[in-house]
Order: structure tokens, then C-alpha cells, then sequence
């Protein structure tokens, strides 16, 4: 008989409840059980950055945490970043500044970005360079996601301020 | 032939469509895809290099939970008959021009008779989760009668070694030669001579989307859809009709959001052509979506290529004669046939004038992943051959390896240029536009100047550090065809609708051909529909590789909508009771020049385009208002580069860094600047990975030594300098709109450029960097104490 | 690359883990940050019967001073860490060396005696607990025991910390006012295991160094003490003949690893080139 297990999550702001089995991995919870298919999966081993989630308001990789551990956790995924249909700063930055072009590694590029400045608002440009160095992108050799994320920095300051 | 686009759209930095879908995370990938009752495969990949298979037993894992179906390369030789020659032909206009010899292996869609490199596949299961295929899995047992792996190509040619593919009796399944002038007796002439070995090593693509296919068949109508993360569509479905026995028709292929390709999904995979067999067989959806690990061992390789080099040149550092002597090592399978290698073969003389010039290709079989096209395919190696001959020249005589090059260059004066030997269409070269010398001095400029450069290198190596300047030249064939399709359609509503065979992985082609359009019928881009990549949208299309998109979609874009012009002014002529020529295109509208006012929008005008009873056609035309055009390409058309690095060496550590990189770049009359960019900044890096990080190793049985992300090094955000990018704009004579490719070149010259980089900064240890991937160990090498 | 299956628990309390560790045998494995034993289950490398989740255990998370050392719960998430003014304040060597561990995002999950525990020969945390001569506490069946971390590393991937005994608590000592420290890395990119790391801890006293402590990561099989070379700097001071030949003697000592990422020679090149830097600049 094969074991199983409740989730209970809060995804983006919304309560959900699943049963799977302890090994199904939190990124295909998200992406089949919950039809959140925002969260991509690109490795598998946690080196690739594009499954990462806000999970308890830190951002971690969904491959290599299994769902059950999220249970009773509040998850943030790509799709819950727009607040009511208008772009979050950085998302209006990526787009302003050509930041994606794929998109594949873009939730996680925003994902990290977004709990990179929360830690630290005002970074530098190296600072943005290792705080993305988790984030694996083929596409756009990084500058301009690292142009992208220091707008926002400074869009988000303002709008603090 | 460019068109100045004052008030128009191309030149402009338009803001992509595609990023809000992607921002949001509504992007839809292969994976993203959900249907009931879908199957997921997982696929048996063998862990031996080289083996004959005795059995493949799948009777434990058809037991297994969860399990519906399990099929071997045994099993599927009954199913289906075999895979016919998939490559694309040679045109005729080559084959008559280019003395060779290619033999062609097809890769059956599982093995079965042999394993010929570790993750080849020999089964497939189909379970109710990809958790459950994979427990299946585990619980298959090969039987395999063990063969020597073969990995070194050279052994590989030698009288004796083990051969991957018996029916030939031999490893080498490619050679051509191409020549021009006197290479022997200028060699023999020459005042110098040097020789030299470059190894440019594998590495690839590695796209951070793996690949991945879903199917879906139809009983009731029997046709079938194929969802696959590819490059080539139109490509994918012409397979599928013949291993499906099915017409085209009835077979709809579509790739939705790409997660990059880079050429690694340029062709069609065995993987691709199963998944829609089985879905067929199961009347039920079947999923393969390519696990990372398996992303290594089956997705194409690409590079690995070693060439013997002699040069012959003058006192002044003029070339005077280049011979190349290169071996490509393919792997176990050769699907793009000579594609690469000929490149290879023709971009060696880049940017340079010399009369004498030898070129002999092999492609050699080894029990490795197959190659295929990779960013630049096979431009990166004949770059790093040349541009590193370059340097050695100027090492030799004590000259500037700038003004080697410059000396060397083909003036400004002099273009075109007429090289002397056929591209791979069978055309004869002709560099059509660009100015080679003054590309090499900006970004000589933009790095500060040799003679300041060289003030400072000496000052530092006074106080023991080690600063290098790199340079890496190319001139790149762009726009390759046969063709490109477009089906320009003016809809109802007045949008202007363009369906294409075009492929995009990320390049932002919706925006940039929405411009385009936009330009065409004076509208705004946000009134153009795309509809790429979708067999069902145009019956003939031909894919995105070898950066030809833009250049070839543009101008069957361009043509058809000459055309189609035509007609809507014929018919708008009609309703305004003009003459056709009294009229202009205005804001989604056709009027009278000079009558504001005096209109009909696009809309009204497809409307009048109908069939049926009081429509507003001329009498005797034809209705609708629709026309599909086949861009044929003359030839390529050619872009260019200078790049330019300093970097600063820790010879005790070996560390590197990038103090500067710099990009000149033409690639002719840019459609949008910002996403031109963007593309440039990427090949730039994917460059930077091949030439410090990434590598396919495998150790002497054919084990695959790099699996995970763990030992392929992606180069990230803290690996990699700002590069800067520099402009020109030589517009294409070729094609109406003035466009060169751009989708590739940027990949070309970082492996060179490093290793100019990091032999001019060790040149006082008389080191020189001649393979790569460069690493650390080997820079650190400069401060051992033993002698070398 | 999905799991194998796998018997699923998450325990309260530290005693009902080690019960299931008990009783499920060799099997079974406790799941800590997962950052290192996910990957290699979704690799199927590991395939454990039994993961007993210690996540749920409550108060095995936090940082504490006591009396001269710092105690850290072993599921102390590594980010908890980094942001810690007491860490800050009393071990700033840690505070370095946590921001070498992979990236923020592991360091979200990842945990410091999950780290420690796993004794991956390139990881900085066993490096700095060397550096500082701390010490585990472990419980098992037979009670709680303490282990310095000069007798816990024995080899690659193995401590001394039996298959039924959970690491509860690191202990590290504060380190004394005034005291130098630098860690020299060499990796391949930022956040990658070390190819080569020093940590050096100096105290020093007037000329001379009162006190010097060199310890290693991703040299040979597990972090260690650079005895030899500590000696010739406690001896002789930090003048630079000193710290040369402390650098020489700590090249010669080790006994490095040869793989594809480096061979031993190169290794020992780099023991000799970091702990000189280290030593430099934490002297200075």
C-alpha cells in the first residue's frame, strides 16, 4: 500500500489542499496537482535555479524539497508576484529592459531577485551579479537582468520612501 | 536595397509582446501541457558505451504499478519498418563542386542491435506517473556483450580500431576537401612557416528548458498532434508522415514557448518520432518530457574538433598561404551530416586575404552522444584556428597581433569580396558588405588603444601581474536558405496576420516580425497575429537555425506583402473609384494620396476581398486576400565581428578575470536594437563557458564523465564581465530589407579571444594556449618552479 | 530523475527520531535542509527506505551564547546565520564563510549540521568549525555526547557520528577580541564547493601571533588542521619569512585530492598560495 500524504498550502494567496505520495517533489505538486505550471523545472539537483519559490517568504528550490514538507507552509510562485493584474517593479523592469528571453529561467530570476531586495534594497552592481549566480540563464548572458533588477531596486526604494 | 525606416518601426527598441505571458508565469512550455488520461515515458538508456545487445528483458518492468506499456529496439523492429535518411540534402550546386564522401548511418528510433554511446536509448516505458515509469525502469535488465569504447577519433581512423558501425567497416563517415590557389607550392616558398595543433573541445547547448514531446491522436479523424520543444516543426512533421505512414495532412506538429535551443533542437530526434507512435498505439495522450541528467547523455553535443594547422607568411606578417588538416569528431551518430564540418571549412579564411588555402575534413565515429549544430556550429573552431595563427604570426616576427590582422585584412575598398570557394548552398562566396579593419580598430579604440594597453602590461609585469589582450575576428554567412515561408493574410477585422514555419526558443520573433509587418502595411505591431511554429498555420515551412529568421522570414514577408499589396490596392482602387496608383498605405488603411480622408480601412477591404455574392473585387479577380511566398535566398549574406578582451591572470592561483569585453558588431539593418542586443550579450557569454567552463569529458571506455550541473559548468551572473557593444551597420544587399543574421555570431570568438588573452599574458613563460577549455590548473602552471 | 519511494515520518521530538532511526536500521535517513540528500535521491544515488524529517522537531533551531561559546541548533538554517548579530558579534569567521555555501536560496533550507553531518570534503562549515576548534553535540540511543571537531571527520562523507545518533547542537567558541581571521577560496564560480579553502584564525600578541589556527576545505578527503604550519607562526610570528614557510609547510602536510576538477599537484599549489594570502590578511 503506498503511503500518502496531505498537503495543505497557502499558494499565492489562495488555500490548497493535495494527496500525494512523500517523494513527489514540491515542483510537481505545484506544477500537476495544482495546475501552477509558473514554477519550471530545469535540473532537477537544485543547481539550476528555475524552480524557485518564496516558501515562508524565503526563496528555495521546489525540486529538492518534497511537497509534504510545505505542508501548512504560504508558498509565493511566479504567478502570485503581480499584485491584482499590475506588473510588480521588477516585473515592469524585466520587460522595460529586456531581462528574459526564453522566459524558462524567469521565475526564478524573479523569485530570487524579489528576496534579494527585500534583504538588501540598496545593492551594488556585484552584489546583484552573486546574489543571481543560483539563478542558471542560457539566453540573455545576464546583464540585463542584472540592469533590470537594479531599476527595480531604485523603483522600489522610491515607492518605500 | 535597405530601406531607411524613418518613421517606421524597425530601428526601434520595441518592448517585446512575448514577456508578459512569461513574466506572469503563463508562458505555455512542453511540460506545461495537461490532458486526461496522459501516459509519461520514461526512456532505457544504456550506461556502456559500446556493447552489441544480447537482450533488453522488460518482463519485471512491465509488472510494475502503474506500468501500460514497454516496448524494446527488438520489439519496435516488427512495429515499424526502418528510419529512412533523414538528413537534409546536399543541393546539387555543392555535390558538383566539392570533391567528397559521406556516409550516412541512420539512428534507429531504439537500438537494437548495438549501444553505441552511454544514454542511447534501447526502451521505452509508458506508466500512469513519471515516478512510476521510473521505478519501472530500474527493474529492466540488458544483456550486453561489451565492445572497447572508442574516444579518441584519431585511434578511431587507425587500421584495427574497434568500428561503431560495422556495415561500413570504418569510422571515417565524412571527408571532403576544399582548396584554392597553390597551398603546397606557397607553403614551400614562404620566407616562415609555422605549425601548429588546435583542439577546440565538446561542449553545447545545454538549453535550461530540456527537451520534450506530448502527442495526442485523434482516432475519430485520425490525425495526430505533436507538441514538441523544437526548432524545426515543418522538419518534424515530414518524419513523423513516414515513420507514421500517415500523410502530412493529418499530422500537425507545433512547438509553443521554447526554453531555448541554441540548434540543439534543430533536428529531429528518434525520441520525437516515438512519442507519437506510442500515442497512437495507446489511443491515449503520451508525455516524454527529458530529465537533465538524460539532457546530457542523449540531447546533441556539439564541437570537438582538432586541426593541424601550417600557415606560411612574410616578414610583414602577411599570410601568405593556410593549410588545415581537422578531424571532427561526431559521435556515435551524424545527423546534420556535413553541416558543420563544411562550415568549419569555410569560415577559416574569415576576414583575411591570402591566394593559397587547402582545407581536408574528417568526421570520425566515436562512442560518444552525437553532434549537431551549436551556436556557430563550426564557426567557433575555424575562428580559434585562425585568429590564434594570427597571434602565433605576430609572436614570431615580434609584431603587434593587431597589426597582423589589419595588415592581413580585406580593405573596405575591396568588398565585396569574392573568397574562391563555394558555401554549403553551392554558391560562390562573396563577402557582400562590411568594413573588416575599421571593426577591429573600434574595438581596439574601445579597449583604450594597443599602445596604452601595452604600457600598462609592461608596467604590471614589473610588479609580477599578468594583464593580456585577446582578439578574435570572424566574418559569418547569415541567412542560409533554401527558403523561408510566409503567409501574409489581411483578416476581417483589418490585422494583418503572417503564419510562418519560422521556429523562436526566446529570440523575440513575434515583436521583431510584428515591426516588420508593421512597417509593411503601415500598421501597429500590435495589430500584426504571428502564428510561428505550427504546421497547421502554413503547410511548408523550413525551421529556425544557422541565424536565418530574420533575413529569410523578412523578406518572404517582404515579398508576399509586395504582392498582396498589390491586390488590396487593386480592390481598394475599386471601392474608391481610383486608379490603383493614386493610392498609399496609411494607418491601417489604403486612401488617396494627398485626400485625407479619402479611405478604405484594411478591414473593409478584406471584407470586399470575399467570395460570394456583391462583393467589391474587379470583375475577374480572384477572391480572398491572402498570399503565400517562398523566400529563396540567392546565398548567405555577410555579418561580421571584432572582439576584444583584456584580462588580468593569477599565475598562482590561475585565476581569471575579465577586465574588458568588448563587441564590434555588424549585422546589417537592425530590425529592433534592444533584442540585437540581447542576443549578442548572450552568444557572448555562451562563448565564455565554452572557452573557461564547460566541457562533455569522458574517460578512455566512453563513460560519460559530465552528468549534472554539477560537473557541466554554466557560466552565471557573478562569472561573467559587462561586455560592451559597438555598432556598424553595413545593410545586406541580398535581401530587400537590408537584414544579416545576428542569432549565433556572438558565440564565435570568446574561445579565441581567451586564449589570445591568456597567451599574451603569459607570454613571458613562453606559454601558449592552443586547446580549450582554458583552465585554471593550466594558467597556474606558469608559476611552477619546474622546468617545461 | 524523481525518487525512489520512500516511508515517510516527521517525528515531534529528537527521541521519536531516533526511535524510527532504530528502528528502520541502515536504511533510513534523517532529512535535514535536503539540500545535499535530495539531489542525490532524485539521482536515485540514494534510495533510503526511510527518511525520518527532522523539520517538525521544534527547538532545534537557534543561536544562543553560552558562557564563551556560541550554540547553534543543528537545524539552524544556514540564512538564519547569515543574518545573526550574534554571529556577527562573537563569530564573524562564520559569518564569512556562510556566505560562500552555495546561494541564498539553499542557504534558505540548508542547515548547519546538516552540512556538518554530511562532510562534504569541499564544504566551508566543517572548515570553519576546524578553524574554530569546535565541537558537536550528538544524542543517540545511549544519551547525548560531544564531539571535537578535530575526532569528527574521518573521511569523505563520513564522520564519527554513528548511523543511530542525530547531531543535535554545534558549539563554537567565541572567538577573542582582536582576533585576525580570512578565509581564501578557490572555486570554479561563486557558491560552488571549495577546489581549495583556508580559514585562518590569528590572535595576535604584540610582534609575534599568540595564536594561530589554519584549517582546510576541498584539499583531501576532509577538512583538517594545518598544524605544522600553525606552529611556525606561533613560533616565529607573522613577519613575511614566517608565513612563508608556514604557507611551504602547509603545502607539504596535505595530502590532496587528485579529480577532474584538479589534480594533486595544483592542489598543493593552492594550499600553499591561500594560506599565505590568509594568513596575510588576517594578520594584517
Amino acid at each position: 500500500m503506498t503511503q500518502m500524504v496531505d498537503v495543505r498550502l497557502t499558494v499565492n494567496g489562495k488555500a490548497y489542499e493535495g494527496r500525494c505520495e512523500p517523494r513527489t517533489l514540491l515542483a510537481d505538486f505545484l506544477r500537476d496537482n495544482l495546475s501552477l505550471t509558473g514554477t519550471h523545472v530545469g535540473c532537477e539537483h537544485g543547481a539550476c535555479g528555475a524552480c524557485t519559490i518564496l516558501h515562508n517568504g524565503e526563496a528555495a528550490r521546489s525540486c529538492i524539497m518534497f511537497a509534504v514538507q510545505a505542508d501548512g507552509a504560504d508558498i509565493l510562485t511566479i504567478e502570485g508576484i503581480a499584485e491584482g493584474g499590475a506588473l510588480h517593479p521588477l516585473q515592469s523592469a524585466f520587460h522595460e529592459h529586456h531581462g528574459l528571453q526564453c522566459g524558462f529561467c524567469t521565475p526564478g530570476m524573479l523569485i530570487t531577485a524579489l528576496d534579494f531586495l527585500r534583504v538588501n534594497p540598496s545593492p551594488s552592481v556585484s552584489e546583484v551579479r552573486e546574489a543571481l549566480s543560483g539563478v542558471l540563464c542560457r539566453c540573455t548572458g545576464y546583464q540585463n537582468i542584472v540592469k533590470a533588477v537594479m531599476a527595480a531596486a531604485k523603483t522600489m526604494r522610491r515607492e518605500q520612501a | 536595397m535597405a530601406q531607411g525606416q524613418g518613421n517606421g518601426y524597425v530601428g526601434r527598441s520595441v518592448p517585446r509582446r512575448e514577456d508578459r505571458r512569461l513574466l506572469m508565469g503563463r508562458g505555455q512550455f512542453v511540460a506545461d501541457l495537461k490532458f486526461p488520461d496522459t501516459l509519461h515515458a520514461v526512456f532505457v538508456r544504456s550506461q556502456v558505451a559500446h556493447a552489441r545487445i544480447r537482450s533488453v528483458d522488460l518482463s519485471r518492468a512491465a509488472a510494475a504499478p502503474g506500468v501500460a506499456y514497454v516496448l524494446n529496439g527488438a520489439d519496435l523492429v516488427q512495429l515499424l519498418p526502418p528510419v529512412p535518411d533523414t538528413q537534409l540534402p546536399l543541393p546539387r550546386k555543392w555535390t558538383t563542386q566539392v570533391q567528397h564522401r559521406f556516409l550516412n548511418p541512420q539512428q534507429p528510433l531504439l537500438a537494437h542491435d548495438k549501444v553505441r554511446h552511454v544514454g542511447e536509448a534501447v526502451a521505452v516505458i509508458l506508466a500512469e506517473s513519471r515516478y512510476l515509469a521510473e521505478d519501472a525502469a530500474e527493474l529492466v535488465t540488458l544483456d550486453l556483450e561489451p565492445l572497447p569504447g572508442i574516444v579518441d577519433p584519431e585511434a578511431a581512423l587507425k587500421p584495427g580500431s574497434p568500428v561503431l558501425h560495422d556495415k561500413y567497416n570504418t569510422n571515417l563517415i565524412g571527408e571532403f576537401r576544399i582548396a584554392k590557389g597553390d597551398v603546397e607550392g606557397a607553403l614551400a616558398r614562404a620566407p616562415h612557416r609555422l605549425r601548429r595543433r588546435f583542439h577546440h573541445h565538446r561542449y553545447g547547448a545545454v538549453p535550461m528548458e530540456c527537451r520534450g514531446v506530448v502527442s495526442v491522436y485523434d482516432e475519430r479523424a485520425d490525425t495526430i498532434t505533436i507538441w514538441s520543444s523544437c526548432q524545426v516543426v515543418h522538419w518534424l512533421r515530414r518524419e513523423a508522415s513516414t515513420v507514421l505512414n500517415m500523410p502530412e495532412a493529418r499530422i500537425r506538429c507545433v512547438a509553443l514557448d521554447v526554453g531555448g535551443g541554441f540548434g540543439v533542437k534543430g533536428h529531429v530526434y528518434p525520441e520525437e518520432l516515438l512519442i507519437p507512435f506510442l500515442a497512437r498505439v495507446m489511443k491515449r495522450p503520451v508525455r516524454w518530457i527529458e530529465d537533465r541528467h538524460e539532457h546530457f547523455m542523449s540531447a546533441c553535443h556539439s564541437r570537438d574538433q582538432i586541426h593541424d594547422v601550417e600557415a606560411g607568411f612574410d616578414d610583414d606578417g602577411r599570410l601568405l598561404a593556410f593549410r588545415d588538416s581537422f578531424i571532427a569528431d561526431c559521435g556515435a551518430w551524424n545527423p546534420i551530416g556535413s553541416g558543420i564540418a563544411y562550415n568549419t571549412a569555410v569560415h577559416l579564411p574569415g576576414p583575411y586575404k591570402f591566394d593559397n588555402f587547402a582545407v581536408h575534413a574528417r568526421i570520425v565515429t566515436t562512442s560518444k552522444v552525437p553532434n549537431a549544430p551549436y551556436r556557430g556550429a563550426g564557426r567557433p573552431e575555424a575562428t580559434f584556428a585562425m585568429e590564434r595563427t594570427m597571434d602565433l604570426i605576430a609572436g614570431e616576427l615580434g609584431l603587434d597581433p593587431a597589426d597582423v590582422r589589419l595588415r592581413n585584412m580585406i580593405p573596405h575598398n575591396e568588398m565585396p569580396y569574392r573568397l574562391g570557394i563555394p558555401y554549403r548552398d553551392g554558391e560562390a562566396i562573396v563577402y557582400d558588405s562590411g568594413d573588416y579593419p575599421k571593426a577591429l580598430q573600434q574595438a581596439l579604440d574601445a579597449i583604450g588603444g594597443v599602445a596604452t594597453f601595452r604600457a600598462r602590461q609592461k608596467k604590471a609585469r614589473g610588479e609580477g601581474r599578468y594583464l593580456g589582450l585577446g582578439l578574435g575576428c570572424y566574418v559569418e554567412g547569415t541567412g542560409v536558405g533554401p527558403f523561408e515561408s510566409a503567409t501574409v493574410r489581411i483578416d476581417p477585422t483589418g490585422k494583418v496576420y503572417v503564419a510562418s514555419g519560422a521556429c523562436p526558443q526566446g529570440q523575440g520573433m513575434e515583436t521583431i516580425f510584428s515591426q516588420v509587418v508593421a512597417d509593411a502595411w503601415k500598421v501597429k505591431p500590435d495589430d500584426v497575429v504571428m502564428a510561428l511554429a505550427d504546421t497547421s498555420a502554413i503547410s511548408i515551412g523550413f525551421g529556425t537555425i544557422a541565424s536565418r529568421s530574420t533575413v529569410t522570414l523578412s523578406s518572404a514577408i517582404h515579398y508576399a506583402s509586395e504582392i498582396l499589396r498589390e491586390k488590396a490596392f487593386a480592390i481598394a482602387a475599386n471601392m474608391l473609384e481610383c486608379a490603383p496608383g493614386d493610392l498609399e498605405l496609411r494607418s491601417g488603411a489604403i486612401g488617396v494620396v494627398g485626400v485625407p480622408g479619402n479611405e478604405v480601412t484594411l478591414a473593409s477591404v478584406a471584407k470586399a476581398a470575399r467570395p460570394g455574392w456583391d462583393h467589391g473585387r474587379p470583375q475577374g479577380m480572384q477572391a480572398g486576400l491572402e498570399e503565400t511566398y517562398y523566400y529563396e535566398p540567392p546565398t548567405v549574406t555577410w555579418s561580421y565581428a571584432s572582439h576584444a578582451a583584456i584580462v588580468e591572470v593569477d599565475v598562482r592561483t590561475g585565476r581569471l578575470s575579465i577586465e574588458k569585453y568588448v563587441v564590434v558588431h555588424d549585422c546589417g539593418v537592425v530590425v529592433n536594437p534592444m533584442l540585437v542586443e540581447g542576443q549578442i550579450l548572450g552568444g557572448t557569454v555562451q562563448g565564455l563557458g565554452g572557452a573557461l567552463l564547460e566541457e562533455f569529458a569522458y574517460d578512455s571506455e566512453g563513460q560519460l564523465l559530465t552528468g549534472s550541473f554539477m560537473d557541466y559548468l554554466l557560466p552565471t551572473a557573478s562569472d561573467v564581465p559587462d561586455v560592451e557593444l559597438i555598432h556598424q551597420h553595413y545593410p545586406s544587399p541580398l535581401n530587400p530589407l537590408g537584414f544579416k543574421g545576428v542569432g549565433e555570431g556572438s558565440a564565435i570568438s570568446p574561445p579565441v579571444v581567451i586564449a589570445n588573452a591568456v597567451s599574451d599574458a603569459l607570454a613571458p613563460f613562453k606559454m601558449e594556449f592552443n586547446s580549450t577549455p582554458i583552465r585554471p590548473e593550466q594558467i597556474a602552471a606558469a608559476s611552477l618552479p619546474a622546468p617545461r | 530523475m524523481k525518487p525512489a519511494s520512500f516511508e515517510y515520518h516527521a517525528p515531534a521530538t529528537v527521541d521519536e527520531a531516533l526511535a524510527l532511526l532504530q528502528a528502520n536500521g541502515p536504511d533510513s535517513r534523517v532529512l535535514a535542509g535536503g539540500q545535499s540528500l535530495v539531489p542525490m535521491m532524485n539521482f536515485r544515488l540514494a534510495a533510503p527506505s526511510v527518511i525520518v524529517d527532522l523539520n517538525r522537531i521544534r527547538d532545534l533551531a537557534y543561536i544562543r551564547v553560552q558562557g564563551d561559546a556560541v550554540c547553534i541548533g543543528a537545524m539552524t538554517r544556514q540564512r538564519a546565520i547569515e543574518f545573526s548579530a550574534i554571529v556577527a558579534d562573537k563569530l564573524p569567521v562564520l559569518s564569512a564563510a556562510i556566505k560562500l555555501v552555495g546561494h541564498l536560496p539553499t542557504r534558505s533550507r540548508g542547515t548547519i549540521g546538516g552540512s556538518i553531518a554530511n562532510a562534504d570534503p569541499a564544504a566551508e562549515l566543517p572548515m570553519v568549525l576546524q578553524a574554530l576548534e569546535g565541537a558537536v553535540v550528538v544524542r543517540g540511543p545511549k544519551g547525548q555526547r560531544t564531539i571535537a571537531a578535530s575526532a569528527l571527520f574521518q573521511d569523505a562523507m563520513t564522520t564519527s557520528i554513528t548511523p543511530v545518533e542525530i547531531l543535535v547542537e554545534v558549539r563554537l567558541p567565541v572567538m577573542p577580541a582582536g582576533a585576525g581571521f580570512a578565509i581564501e577560496e578557490f572555486a570554479r564560480r561563486h557558491g560552488d564547493f571549495a577546489i581549495a579553502a583556508v580559514t585562518v584564525v590569528i590572535l595576535r600578541e604584540g610582534q609575534g601571533c599568540a595564536r594561530a589556527r589554519i584549517a582546510t576545505a576541498g584539499i583531501s578527503s576532509h577538512s583538517e588542521r594545518l598544524r605544522a604550519a600553525e606552529q611556525i607562526l606561533e613560533q616565529h610570528g607573522l613577519g613575511d619569512d614566517a608565513i612563508a614557510r608556514a604557507a611551504e609547510a602547509a603545502a607539504s602536510a596535505v595530502e590532496p585530492l587528485s579529480d577532474r576538477q584538479a589534480s594533486a599537484a595544483y592542489r598543493r599549489q593552492l594550499t600553499q598560495v591561500l594560506t599565505e594570502r590568509a594568513v596575510r590578511r588576517a594578520a594584517a
